[in-house]
């Protein structure tokens, strides 16, 4: 639920990275919060269990700087990917504005990409949104494990298991090393903002 | 859903956190909606609180505790309150989509602030009615 400010000229946007577990929606936010360090002005905040795996959600906010006169601010936030806190997953989506969806590119790691978009369907459709409307990219993370003899599956394949029916951008990704974090970012963002002025017209 | 709030509006809004609780001693006072944007705000100047992400854990908080109200049979906990040594925040519902936050210390009766906060509900509600359905 993006909010415009006339009186400040400000819109907030609300971006969440949605995805199985360990599957690198954290490290996504990690990444974005070492390399924009100047833009980022807080802390960003993590709520997780002790052995570091995601609870509720981590939250970043970002300054895009200005469009068409608005200054942007952008809420990251991700979910938690274990399929057992799907009841908090579902409160971070309250009012999302769009999606990034990180996959993981392991063989092994096939059933719960799948199962998490159609959860991603399930829990969309509680706020009545429909994942084939809302802003979405997908992100093949993980691709850097070629080079560890880690079995993955290919783009093709992912391509056909998620992104078949729906056909929104992908991008292949290394999330710990940062390859396409920013590209996958910049596409969300440019995505969302359309769909936002889209509304407005 | 996107919505849209005006300078006159905003205005309005922000002299209602001003005229209700500034004028009391409460540190802070923020609305926000439940997708954890900040709509409007007041700050003493005493204490730079970081409300952007104040305000995405406490929409979280009140969903994670109105999900809980839903497990044991309520509609819903219309009010939270933490107490802490120097500081507390207490939250309230603004219709169905915004949440009104404010911290306040030791000097502020909790009493005193619920009124405030009845108030000032009344006030914000007539000035987002439009907006959103109630």
């Amino acid at each position: 639920m993006a909010f415009v400010n006339l009186k400040k000229k400000e819109v907030q946007v609300k971006i969440v990275y949605y995805g199985p577990g360990r599957g690198g929606k954290t490290t996504n936010l990690e990444y974005i919060y070492n390399k924009f360090n100047d833009r980022i002005k807080t802390e960003m905040i993590a709520i997780k269990t002790q052995g570091d795996r995601t609870l509720f959600f981590d939250f970043l906010p970002f300054e895009m700087g200005k469009i068409k006169g608005y200054d942007v601010k952008i809420q990251l936030y991700t979910v938690p990917g274990q399929v057992k806190y799907n009841a908090t997953r579902r409160l971070v989506l309250r009012g999302v504005d769009g999606v990034v969806f990180v996959a993981d590119s392991m063989k092994v790691r096939k059933k719960s990409n799948m199962l998490s978009v159609k959860n991603l369907q399930e829990n969309l459709s509680t706020y009545k949104k429909s994942i084939f409307k809302i802003p979405l990219v997908f992100q093949y993370n993980k691709r850097d494990l070629a080079g560890d003899g880690i079995p993955l599956l290919s783009y093709e394949t992912m391509e056909k298991d998620l992104n078949s029916r729906l056909k929104v951008p992908s991008f292949e990704a290394s999330a710990l090393q940062g390859d396409s974090v920013v590209k996958t970012l910049k596409k969300i963002i440019t995505l969302t903002m359309a769909a936002l002025e889209k509304e407005f017209k | 859903m996107t919505y849209v709030l005006d300078q006159k509006e905003l205005d309005a809004i922000e002299g209602i956190l001003e005229e209700d609780f500034m004028d009391i001693g409460v540190r802070c006072v923020f609305l926000i909606d439940m997708a954890g944007n900040v709509v409007a705000s007041q700050d003493s100047g005493k204490m730079k609180h970081d409300i952007y992400s104040l305000a995405a854990l406490a929409a979280g908080n009140f969903g994670a505790v109105s999900t809980m109200a839903k497990i044991i049979g309520e509609d819903e906990f219309s009010l939270l309150f933490h107490k802490g040594k120097k500081e507390s925040i207490h939250f309230s519902k603004v219709m169905k989509e915004f949440l009104l936050i404010s911290i306040f210390d030791e000097d502020v009766s909790l009493g005193f602030l619920r009124l405030k906060v009845a108030e000032a509900i009344d006030e914000i509600t007539g000035i987002l009615g439009h907006q959103l359905s109630p």
